[in-house]
């Protein structure tokens, strides 16, 4: 879809600024990221080299045991082209023992369990190096709710929260991230042969297509539909958006004062800086 | 006659006049340096754009210590400057003012609050009412700030009470990234500067801001448009500089020779089917309540 095309060039500019200017501002030199092997941890891994210089990314691999070899090998390999910072934590044992005690829980116990875990190691390490935990979530899983709240969700800035998950295959093409990492089908790897599409049901390609005409264009169901779309999917993937409101937003304040947190206590991040 | 400016395409800090008083200050001198006469800043620059609850904080009355000390730093180069003035019962403009020889020529309060999107302007701010051209030491002039000018009968006025250089404050967020060379936000505003430019006959100096709030980009770009429409100066995008060009009047002389449209214009035709669409709304209005 030629509307999902970006000057990859004038991304890469403004994500680079965004990513020196606010990590500068909020009083950091260095970032943190966790990276899967997958291709939106590698292009903010690029992002963040180009941004901050190579000695001040700190790359965390994080695998389980039933972690694919290939994110692994493809995270060693994404870190050490890019000349990174790279630890290997292995978070097998802490999540066995944990699980130890709740023998029967289910996939998404365990696959929300590990990306908390991860999270909660980031920012151990952030504290460590002295790093902001960048964050790797695109616009397609923001949007869909394809994330863990507090989990891989959490981090202190996002530089690719606003590009569609075929938007980042364009810009990692045009940063150089390896081809085998672009092209490979794309995985949480929260448990063996977990793929997204698949569990999604649909592709990236025909989620962002609708996407960028529901979200950006504001196309109404009806438009939709004379276009081409089909009413059970446009359903599907509104009804997901709309469930996954809470992950994108603040936990909700019962209101009481004059002035509440959010409500009419109304600051920008940025204050003062 | 012709006369040098600069525009100092800077980035701001949110909130803090004092840093943004001490930027201002290293680009006076710069543009001192330079043999500058006007040097025009941009759009809230003393303070941050997205401000929020932090507004009435940053707020400044015009006769404030900041306000006085630029003031004086302008006997020898004038200046235009950004930032959120107090009024005496209290209200908040989104205020440019131009400083010359010491003294406050002439302030415009920003009459177009943009308040959709991203923009929430009209819940901080008051709206300025008028729209005047002012004598400057060198010649007419006019300031409009950024949503004003997406309104034509902002410039309009402004051409027709004689303004021979319009200076237009901004803070243009980055947005609208496609395949295309440039944003969309970028594409529009160097298209409306140029054809206001040509269709007023006038110089245009477009003052952007740079740098980032809560992730949102200010993209730069500032440039100044000769009455022909031709681009005569234009900073980078996304980058911090001091910008620096020439108004020319014998050129402006020249255009006005080869395209007399200022000359041609009939503000009463306008007038007169102003009023008319005015008094036909209003009766709408009446039979509706």
């Amino acid at each position: 879809m030629k509307e999902l095309k970006i000057n990859t060039k004038l991304t890469k500019e403004i994500l680079v600024g965004f990513i020196q200017n606010e990590t500068r501002k909020i009083g950091f030199k260095k970032v943190v990221l966790g990276l899967s092997g997958g291709i939106d941890s590698s292009c903010v891994a690029c992002l963040a080299k180009e941004a901050l210089g190579a000695k001040n990314v700190w790359a965390i691999v994080m695998p389980y045991k039933t972690s694919s070899q290939e994110s692994l090998r493809d995270a060693n390999m994404a870190a050490e082209k890019l000349d990174i910072h790279k630890k290997i934590v292995d978070i097998t044992g802490q999540i066995d023992s944990y699980f130890k005690n709740f023998m029967g829980a289910s996939q998404i116990r365990r696959g929300n369990k590990m990306a908390r875990e991860r999270m909660s190691i980031l920012y151990d390490f952030s504290v460590k190096y002295e790093a902001l935990v960048i964050g790797t979530s695109n616009k397609t899983e923001l949007l869909l709710g394809y994330g863990t709240i507090y989990g891989d969700m959490a981090c202190a800035i996002n530089p690719i929260g606003d590009l569609y998950k075929t938007q980042v295959r364009q810009l990692s093409s045009h940063l150089g991230v390896p081809d085998r990492i672009i092209k490979k089908p794309p995985t949480a790897d929260l448990w063996i042969g977990q793929e997204d599409e698949k569990e999604l049901g649909f592709t990236y390609n025909e989620a962002d297509k609708l996407l960028y005409l529901m979200i950006d264009k504001r196309l109404s169901d009806k438009e939709l539909i004379k276009v081409g779309y089909k009413k059970d999917f446009i359903e599907n993937v509104y009804r997901r958006i709309q469930r996954a409101q809470y992950k994108r937003k603040l936990p909700l304040i019962a209101k009481l004062s004059e002035r509440t947190i959010e409500q009419d206590f109304r600051y920008p991040r940025d204050w003062g800086r | 006659m012709n006369f040098k400016i600069a525009i100092a395409q800077i980035d701001v800090v949110m909130g803090d006049v004092s840093k943004n008083l001490s930027k201002y200050r290293d680009y006076i001198k710069r543009a001192r340096g330079k043999k500058v006469s006007l040097l025009v800043f941009p759009e809230l620059s003393l303070t941050g754009y997205f401000l929020k609850d932090m507004v009435p904080n940053c707020a400044l009355r015009i006769d404030s210590p900041v306000i006085e000390a630029l003031k004086k730093e302008s006997k020898n180069i004038s200046l235009v400057i950004g930032f959120i003035e107090e009024s005496e019962d209290f209200k908040y403009y989104n205020s440019s003012a131009y400083l010359e020889d010491g003294k406050v020529i002439h302030v415009h309060r920003k009459v177009y609050l943009p308040t959709y999107g991203m923009f929430e302007e009209a819940r901080y701010f008051a709206s300025g009412d008028s729209v005047r051209s002012f004598m400057t030491r060198f010649c007419k002039m006019a300031m409009l700030i950024c949503e004003d000018v997406w309104h034509p009968s902002s410039v309009y006025i402004a051409a027709l009470d004689g303004a021979s250089v319009l200076i237009i404050l901004s803070s243009s967020p980055s947005r609208g990234i496609t395949a295309g060379k440039k944003l969309s936000s970028t594409t529009t505003w160097e298209t409306l500067n140029k054809v206001y430019a040509q269709l007023y006959t006038l110089h245009v100096i477009f003052a952007n801001r740079i740098g980032f709030e809560d992730g949102v980009n200010f993209w730069g770009g500032s440039e100044i448009v000769m009455p022909s429409g031709r681009v005569a100066v234009k900073g980078a995008y996304f980058k911090e500089g001091l910008i620096t060009g020439e108004v020319s009047l014998d050129a402006l002389k020249r255009e006005r020779i080869f395209s007399p449209l200022l000359r041609d214009e009939k503000a009463e035709v306008t007038i007169k089917e102003l009023e008319r669409i005015v008094s036909q709304l209003k009766t709408i209005k009446n039979e509706r309540t």
